[in-house]
């Protein structure tokens, strides 16, 4: 994702469990975010980020109950615990902001992002490309005689790594959405 | 049963149904359909202001000194952002503010309309919520919800902005209690299970404190009342931030004076050497703190807040408890008084020896020679003609402002009105008038320096203009005092632009604006002429020549620790790092 040595949250069902506020290593965790889903709300969570000076690793949002007028914001962020702690609680005490969850320290949890990966070339590239394609699942949405549109899911490691075996074959343009997260389980 | 309204009558009717006596504002094209209101009724007072900054800090001292919310009316474009300031400053106050802005009709909004600005998007950062209402139907919701959010949890302001056009459309209204105010509900019951670690720690404590701050005055009269019977009852000492100042009676046998950058030897001394830290509805500001890695090295902390996000931020605390301080505080006696409210009393005597000791020094000591007045006499001065009196104190910000803190005391909460957290420089006249407004026959007085004082001294029209007796009392030192201590501290005694030139005659402003103007730089006319603007009927100015190069003791410097504490002259050589300069 990053240079920085990035050590994930041990997985415990108690955001307060074992976790020293402490340690000054930086951690990437994992937040569902529940909010109404009311004008402003996202600028009001990004202006909370860059205005605290937080980081967003990725963000995505979406309306997941369209009666009850609520999306789910998945953020990405990183920072030391008790940063994270921070960002949880500023969070929190957001106006349309119903429940935060860390994932990352709730889990174990599921973390897929979609990518639409347009690879232009012919000849043995574009055979090796297919190939690739193949290994990896992604699946063709598109194609022309000189071009793929790549369509793949998985966690973002899977499509950093497939997108880097493309790159040489004759990548010319890649959209993702981001991460969504859930739960593992019940 | 549905009522039928039009927005802006809509916006009236909301303000009546949520006890709203008073609005300060301003108004403009994208308002008048309001202001067409509020002239055909007689319920809500409005109070014009004279700029839209003043209509916020009026409304906050009008909120500050009756713990009701404030409520500011404004135009769209240059009236909102002329509010930007005041709801900057509520929000880092937590003061509860309703703030309503016209808004260009919905149709033309993103299209550079006259006086159109982003403002929902301007103060987002700067309320704790605000809305734009793009339908008359939304209106009386939105507003009611805007008053439960503001009063509720940690208190702050918000704002609702209001197209014209929705101002003139039909809609229906809804009164307070059928509105639908959303889930915003914070919780004000503390965790019993660390509220009882807490009564643990407070029956083995040999060196305790209790540092509390805004959030027992925010909580209600209630919370100062508990923490009042927890100092008595255990007999700890008590300190206070700048915001706390009256919770606790300065008068009170356990009163170790304020804490902080300009605090107390003897608080800032207990705060560093105590074994128990009970914060209570304060939260580590820098200005608390002083360097955080030395902060009380040796104390086990608790911290009672009823924002979340407030604990552990700065400071990691050993038991955090999450609710309203009133509510904790008086489980926390419930608990510890049925476990036969024990606290280690031989220990606690040595505790307060070891205090009296630190208090000998007399940190606040001062001599009145010469022919020049010293800031801190005029205070004292003024302290002990005044305090008997049903008096409010409102300040604006600078060392004027430290020296009020230090030298005049409060015995109750709502009684001492600054800008704490922003530092707001010209709060101190416009709020000096919303207090006087909620308290017409108390004595109102702005402490204030001569530069914050021209900040808003427009104001001085609109206290004649509502009869409203409130006193300016002006440390004329001619300059920008605190700047220019901090130039001498840590810039090599460079003044770059700390004095105040060209500075109008103050006597003669106060006669131009139909006040009365007082002068004076005699000591030995001071009482006189305190007693002068005390008995005068109507608002004072009153200019008090002050030494010019007063520096303000004690001073804990930014990146120091609080026994690092510079207690007068002689000890600022060269005290001031690099490390140090850099803050703030
Ligand atoms: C609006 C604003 N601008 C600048 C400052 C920075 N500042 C803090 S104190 C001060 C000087 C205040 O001078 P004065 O009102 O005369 O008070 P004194 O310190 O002399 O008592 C300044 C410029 C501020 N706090 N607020
Ligand atoms: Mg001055």
């Amino acid at each position: 994702m990053n240079a920085l040595s990035l050590k994930k949250g041990i997985s415990r069902k108690s955001a307060y469990d074992l976790r020293s506020l402490y340690g000054d290593e930086i951690e990437s965790h994992t937040l569902a975010v529940i909010v109404d889903n009311e004008a402003g709300v996202l600028a009001r969570v990004i202006g909370l980020f860059s205005g605290r000076g937080y980081n967003i690793e990725s963000l995505t949002v979406a309306e997941v109950d369209h009666e009850g007028h609520r999306s789910r914001i998945t953020v990405v962020t990183i920072g030391t615990p008790a940063v994270i702690e921070q960002i949880k609680a500023q969070l929190g005490r957001l106006v349309p902001v119903h429940d935060v969850h860390d994932l990352t320290v709730e889990g174990p949890s599921v973390e897929r992002e979609l990518a639409l990966i347009k690879v232009n070339g012919v000849g043995e590239k574009r055979v090796e490309a297919m190939r690739t394609a193949d290994v990896f699942r992604a699946t063709v949405v598109d194609s022309t005689l000189e071009s793929f549109v790549f369509e793949i899911t998985g966690a973002p490691e899977k499509i950093d790594a497939f997108v880097d075996l493309m790159r040489p074959l004759g990548v010319s343009e890649v959209a993702r959405t981001g991460v969504a997260a859930i739960t593992r389980g019940t | 049963m549905k009522t039928q309204m039009t927005g802006a009558q809509i916006v009236v009717q909301a303000l009546k149904d949520q006890g709203v006596d008073t609005v300060f504002g301003y108004p403009g094209g994208a308002v008048l359909p309001i202001y067409d209101e509020i002239f055909q009724q007689n319920d809500i007072r409005h109070i014009l202001v004279r700029h839209e900054q003043g209509a916020t800090h009026a409304a906050e001292g009008y909120a500050r000194s009756t713990g009701k919310p404030g409520v500011v009316l404004v135009t769209s474009g240059p009236g909102a952002t002329n509010a930007v300031t005041g709801m900057t400053d509520a929000l880092m106050d937590s003061i509860p503010m309703i703030v309503l802005t016209g808004q260009v009709p919905t149709f033309m909004i993103g299209n550079d309309a006259f006086q159109e600005a982003d403002t929902v998007g301007i103060t987002r950062p700067c309320t704790k919520h605000n809305w734009l209402v793009k339908e008359t139907d939304a209106l009386a919701d939105t507003i009611h919800k805007a008053f439960h959010v503001a009063i509720s949890g940690r208190p702050g302001p918000v704002l609702v902005d209001i197209p014209k056009d929705v101002q003139f459309a039909n809609g229906t209204y809804v009164k307070p209690q059928k509105a639908a105010i959303g889930h915003y509900n914070p919780r004000v019951k503390g965790d019993i299970d660390k509220i009882t670690e807490l009564v643990e720690l407070i029956e083995k404590a040999k060196r305790p404190i209790i540092y509390s701050g805004g959030g027992v005055i925010n909580s209600g009269k209630a919370a100062s009342m508990l923490l009042r019977d927890l100092a008595k009852s255990s007999n700890f000492p008590v300190t206070s931030t700048l915001m706390g100042l009256g919770a606790y009676p300065a008068n009170g046998d356990n009163w170790l004076g304020m804490l902080g950058m300009h605090g107390t030897y003897e608080a800032n001394m207990a705060m560093h050497d105590c074994d128990l830290m009970i914060c209570i509805g304060a939260r580590f500001d820098d200005r608390i703190t002083g360097r955080v890695d030395a902060f009380s090295p040796k104390s086990k902390k608790a911290h009672i807040d009823i924002d979340p996000s407030s604990i552990n931020k700065v400071i990691h605390v050993d038991i955090p408890i999450i609710g309203d301080v009133g509510h904790v505080m008086e489980d926390l006696l419930k608990i510890w008084k049925s476990r036969g409210r024990k606290i280690e009393k031989e220990a606690i005597s040595k505790w307060w020896k070891k205090i009296e000791e630190w208090r000998a020094v007399d940190c606040l000591r001062f001599e009145q020679k010469g022919k020049t007045i010293r800031p801190q006499y005029a205070l004292e001065r003024l302290e002990a003609l005044t305090k008997d009196h049903d008096r409010y104190i409102t300040t604006e910000v600078g060392q004027h402002q430290m020296w009020a803190a230090q030298y005049l005391g409060f015995n109750d909460p709502h009684r001492f009105m600054t800008s704490g957290g922003l530092g707001t420089m010209g709060y101190g006249l416009p709020s000096s008038i919303g207090v006087q407004l909620a308290h017409r026959d108390s004595l109102v007085i702005n402490i204030a320096g001569e530069a914050s004082f021209q900040m808003n001294m427009q104001e001085m029209g609109t206290a004649i203009q509502y009869r409203l007796p409130v006193k300016q009392f002006i440390l004329n030192n001619e300059r920008l005092g605190m700047v220019r201590q901090w130039q001498e501290l840590l810039h090599g005694e460079r003044y770059s632009h700390s004095w105040s030139e060209a500075l109008p005659d103050f006597v003669k402003l106060a006669d131009a604006f139909g006040a009365k103007g007082i002068l004076c730089k005699d000591p030995g006319d001071l009482d006189d002429a305190i007693m002068e603007m005390i008995n005068y009927d109507g608002p004072v100015i009153f200019d008090c020549l002050v030494e010019k190069h007063e520096n303000c003791f004690p001073m804990i410097p930014s990146g120091k620790a609080h026994n690092e504490m510079l207690l007068g002259e002689a000890s600022t050589q060269n005290t001031i790092d690099a490390t140090g300069a850099v803050m703030v």
